[in-house]
């Protein structure tokens, strides 16, 4: 695959009209008639902890991406509920049109004791065309289960018609190394199925869909995925368990595979042609991709180093 | 009407030394009747932590079929261990409901995990035992009953019931958490779930039962009892702040069914309070009924919800 690169085109140090932003994280377009609307998730310090809260907002671009339009100007979505699933951050925040219904699919994150969090995926409904989302209830839709122990999160939503499919990430492992502060978590790619987007069910529950690269250690995120030319094309990011946030051997880049009926995956990251470049604002890491059509083209949102601190690019497959 | 008449706490987990996992409690009694012996499951604490918290392990205490206030046996070991880092059970398994069918034991039981801005989650897990109810495996290392779209925290309380081969869950599920200087208190009520195949639920989605308290009464325990073509509910309930005294504290409640999903509530037939003095004289609080020998018998706790055992009741009339 060959794809032009179009750059950052969100910049948290210089787009957004409130001054620099504190991340813009796992971009999620939403097409529309006269515009693109990219939901993103950003952060503000959680006053009395000393951390970092995750909520939505979004900026919209013009349908060639050559300008923003515009940024949301009131809270998305309100604050989860003390003791709920998503009461401490929402990242990330996936949008997904049934017919006239604008769902928004919450990842939401709630603070642990023994360990740094927890996460689950809820759903929230729009009825102002996706400017504001108004939770369907305070517990997830998808959550842990005897197989996935903990940390499901990252939804993606497509229909086949007959019926929704979720691609999303369970947590398998968390891994304490000596001399290191904290466990780190390991996470695989899952599969679940719906009629109604409300209850789903895993058919494949505790066996990752996708094979690992870097061993069983690998940690994969965020699949994105798209039906074209009779194929299901699924982008993720994966990395090493450990040392990844500072070290680009072990960060984040972009893995994927294809599918012929959605359920059985071969893993092609070869094919893809998105490494990352020698120098540059996704040269140390690529992370958190979001794929979408748009002009009769296949698009591709996806952030650079650091987990998205300074912004997020986008790229146009040829 | 049902009358319960006392026969006095059976089992004190301080009379019982050499278990340093059991130094406090004896919480949700849970019997199954074999065939010498009633063994009852219940859960208990060792001494907290430096900072004052505590876990909860699940075991077993077995009982005379002849005289129910004689101790015959006790487990040496708690009946599963808690779970690995980050997992729902990780810090408590408590309370338990086990049930038998053909060989093979099933407990059901609420997994505890610490918090930041509420002290604590719950979620239902599940074990089986092949070994008569000794020794427990998990069937997976996540919860059978976790938290959904309007259940959003503290999955709690299991009792586990089967009836022509379906499976019957009640249990509790968390309404919100309120705010009172320096604590964080739940609220939770009772509701119910059904299975094909014990793992995975059909919500009802709803509470079953009123409130008879205010909009913040805690209701626990719901502990349900088929009976000359009826469902009979023993559950306990109390104000959600200030009750870990008398006056706030757990009572047990009593509800009627003919169809398993509409109750009647009618405490006034619960037939059992508090006693004017002894170990039950503040609160009495999490029952479980079972059939022997003819008799129909109530375990429950007393004062400071189990920390020094359970009693022991026998109904006199009907319920």
């Amino acid at each position: 695959m060959r794809w032009r690169k179009r750059g950052k085109v969100f910049d948290t140090a210089r787009d957004h009209p409130a001054g620099p932003l504190l991340y813009a994280q796992s971009p999620q377009a939403l097409v529309m008639e006269d515009r693109v609307r990219v939901y993103y998730s950003t952060r503000t310090l959680d006053a009395g902890t000393g951390k970092y809260v995750s909520h939505v907002a979004f900026v919209e671009y013009d349908r060639s991406f050559s300008r923003i339009l515009s940024h949301n100007s009131r809270p998305i979505l309100s604050r989860g509920v003390v003791g709920a699933y998503d009461e401490h951050g929402i990242f990330p925040f996936h949008v997904f049109r049934d017919q006239d219904l604008l769902y928004g699919y919450i990842s939401g994150w709630s603070r642990r004791k023994s360990v740094s969090i927890e996460t689950a995926i809820g759903l929230s409904l729009s009825k102002d065309g996706g400017e504001t989302f108004v939770r369907l209830g305070d517990g997830p839709v998808l959550a842990s289960s005897p197989k996935e122990p903990f940390l499901v999160g990252d939804p993606f939503v497509l229909s086949t018609g007959e019926a929704f499919h979720m691609w999303y990430i369970f947590g398998v492992a968390w891994h304490q190394r000596a001399g290191q502060a904290a466990p780190e978590r390991i996470y695989k790619i899952g599969h679940a199925v719906s009629r109604d987007l409300k209850y789903w069910t895993k058919p494949t529950e505790g066996v990752p869909i996708i094979s690992d690269r870097l061993g069983e250690t690998e940690a994969q995120a965020l699949p994105t995925v798209i039906f074209r030319n009779g194929i299901f094309h699924m982008v993720f990011c994966y990395r090493a368990a450990f040392d990844f946030r500072a070290n680009p051997e072990n960060g984040y880049r972009l893995g994927y595979a294809t599918s012929s009926d959605g359920l059985n995956w071969t893993r092609e990251d070869g094919s893809l042609g998105m490494e990352r470049p020698a120098f540059g604002w996704d040269s140390a890491m690529m992370c958190y991709p979001h794929l979408f059509n748009l002009n009769g083209q296949v698009h591709l949102l996806y952030n650079g180093n650091e987990f998205g601190k300074t912004g997020f690019g986008l790229a146009v497959l040829e | 009407m049902a009358t319960w008449r006392k026969l006095g706490r059976i089992f004190k987990p301080q009379d019982h030394a050499g278990r340093p996992w059991m130094q406090a409690f004896a919480q949700a009694p849970s019997a199954i009747v074999m065939e010498d012996r009633v063994r009852v499951y219940f859960c208990c604490r060792p001494s907290p932590d430096a900072a004052g918290n505590y876990v909860s392990y699940a075991a077993y205490v077995d009982f005379d079929p002849q005289d129910l206030t004689k101790v015959v046996g006790l487990a040496e070991n708690p009946i599963m261990p808690l779970g690995g880092v980050g997992t729902f059970d990780e810090f408590g398994t408590y309370p338990v409901s086990v049930i038998r069918v053909d060989d093979v034991t099933h407990a059901y039981f609420g997994g505890w995990t610490r918090c930041e801005s509420v002290p604590f989650d719950v979620a239902i897990g599940k074990a089986i035992s092949r070994d008569n109810g000794v020794t427990f495996a998990k069937i997976g290392s996540g919860p059978v009953l976790g938290r959904s779209l309007h259940e959003p925290f503290i999955i709690s309380g299991p009792k586990i019931r089967r009836y022509h081969n379906e499976w019957y869950l009640w249990y509790i599920a968390g309404r919100k958490w309120i705010s009172r200087i320096g604590r964080m208190e739940p609220v939770y009520k009772i509701r119910m779930a059904r299975s094909s195949d014990g793992v995975t639920w059909r919500r009802e989605d709803r509470d079953l039962i009123p409130n008879v308290l205010d909009d913040d009464e805690a209701q626990a325990s719901p502990d349900v009892f088929f009976k000359d073509g009826h469902w009979h509910m023993f559950f306990c309930y109390r104000y959600s702040v200030d009750y870990r005294g008398k006056e706030k504290g757990y009572r047990i409640g009593y509800a009627k069914s003919a169809d398993a999903l509409n109750w009647v509530r009618c405490d006034e037939n619960a037939g059992i309070g508090v006693s004017a003095e002894g170990w039950d004289s503040e609160m009495v609080s999490y029952p479980h009924v079972f059939e022997l020998n003819g008799g129909i018998y109530m375990l429950y706790l007393g004062n400071h919800v189990g920390r020094e055992g359970f009693g022991l009741a026998v109904l006199e009339g009907s319920l």
